[in-house]
């Protein structure tokens, strides 16, 4: 097994538990940190994909990853305005319908 | 602790989990698949390296950044700036609690600022061979303004309004000027004459450090700058 | 097995367990702090598949800035859920 290989292997799972955390999680900080995790996950599949075919490093996955990171900051920072906004709005972090829900609840993952 | 029985109100239940389970189960199966799949393409090092002497870089990350997929990179450029803007719509920005800061930060920051706008210039300079970069030296820069804001006396942070928004609006508008520049003989969008290709690179990756600390700094404040006198 | 392959076995692993950890973790402080660490081993992960450009991007931005992100808007939410436990400097200090 080579070492792009295992580490677009490990960028999959990394996907996998930020889609579980994304859904199952209230507070609405957590939510932002999943989609970040899920984003760096696809950031490790596409290089570690990239390095799969031996020979010389491939530049243009990393160029992607890249920009990958610096929009993912952007995405986030926006979000978290958002958060912000509602917490200040409505008193609590937490989307509608997971108002009820206990914010902190580590069962709930 | 979660009852026996039926779960708490609004907390997920067994057919959400089922669906979501099997959903990433998809996806996971469907990547690894791919992954596994022979045989493995092989990739655009090749390319890459036969163009870089005529792209203005040596190193083959910038080059592709900067010259061969320039276009994302302007767009990019164009999303944190949009980031930015819609932060800013969304109100003035948060007030800190009037506490006066640690002396260790600000012994750090006597010795961390200035390192980290030496740090900044050389990673801009060394990107074009080098690992390195706009964005990573834009990156160092707004860390180190972070570092200063946070070290503020006033919980009213003074942010001088005007030359903040030029700061934002200059990487993306000097990456779009060059863009359109160079259409003069014949040439498309975003297409460097080869003997300039060097000299534009840096200088729009300058603007563009510039652009991203004042951005990402933005963005840590979190809101509309106020001009307090 | 070489010895690369063994460092890149325990990089994954780590970073999995952190991710995990990160998003599992009762107290959001730790989650945080813990995503801040993710970014950190992530960037060695990019060391180690030859993306040293990307391994700065990623600490710098990924791990640093979004770090500080998050914890300043962790911090400027409204409501007393936060524990000052942690000792960070949204607390009122009063030099003590």
């Amino acid at each position: 097994m080579s070492s792009g290989l295992l580490f677009a292997l490990g960028g999959l799972g990394i996907v996998v538990i930020g889609g579980w955390a994304l859904v199952l999680r209230a507070h609405l900080i957590r939510k932002v940190l999943a989609i970040n995790i899920m984003g760096s996950g696809a950031f490790l599949i596409l290089v570690g994909a990239g390095s799969m075919g031996g020979g010389d490093v491939d530049p243009v996955p990393q160029a992607m990853v890249i920009t990958g990171i610096v929009v993912a900051i952007s995405a986030t920072a926006l979000a978290l305005a958002l958060v912000l906004r509602i917490a200040n709005a409505t008193g609590k972090p937490a989307l509608p319908e997971d108002r009820e829900r206990d914010l902190m609840d580590e069962e709930g993952m | 602790m979660k009852m026996a029985g039926r779960p708490a109100p609004g907390e997920p239940g067994l057919l959400l989990r089922t669906g979501l389970a099997l959903l990433l189960a998809a996806v996971a199966a469907g990547v690894g698949l791919a992954l596994f799949a022979e045989p493995v393409a092989p990739g655009l090092a090749g390319a890459v390296e036969a163009e870089l002497a005529r792209s203005g870089a040596d190193n083959p990350v910038t080059a592709v950044l900067l010259n061969f997929r320039g276009y994302d990179t302007l767009l990019e450029i164009a999303v944190l700036t949009a980031a930015l803007v819609g932060v800013w719509a969304l109100g003035p920005a948060p007030r800190s609690k009037e506490t006066t800061p640690s002396p260790v930060l600000l012994g750090m920051n006597s010795v961390l600022i200035p390192l980290g706008a030496l740090i900044c210039a050389y990673l801009l300079w060394a990107g074009t061979a080098r690992p390195g970069g706009a964005f990573q030296a834009g990156a160092v820069l707004a860390a180190v303004s972070v570092l200063h804001i946070l070290a503020g006396r006033r919980p009213r942070m003074h942010l001088p309004e005007a030359p903040m928004r030029w700061g934002v609006v200059i990487g993306l508008a000097v990456f779009l000027a060059v863009g359109l520049g160079v259409k003069g003989a014949g040439r498309h969008f975003l297409e460097y004459p080869v003997d300039l290709a060097g000299g534009l690179i840096l200088f729009v990756e300058t603007a563009a450090t510039l652009s991203i600390a004042v951005i990402l700094a933005g963005l840590f404040i979190g809101g509309r700058p106020e001009d307090e006198p | 097995m070489s010895a690369g392959l063994v460092l890149d076995t325990l990089l994954v692993l780590i970073l999995l367990w952190l991710a995990w950890a990160a998003l599992a973790s009762r107290d959001l402080f730790r989650g945080i702090v813990l995503f801040i660490a993710f970014g950190l081993v992530l960037a060695m992960a990019w060391a180690r598949l030859g993306a040293p450009d990307v391994a700065l991007a990623e600490a710098a931005i990924g791990a640093g800035l979004t770090g500080a992100l998050l914890l300043a808007t962790w911090g400027r939410l409204p409501g007393s859920d936060k524990k000052p436990a942690a000792g960070e400097e949204s607390g009122d200090e009063d030099g003590g």
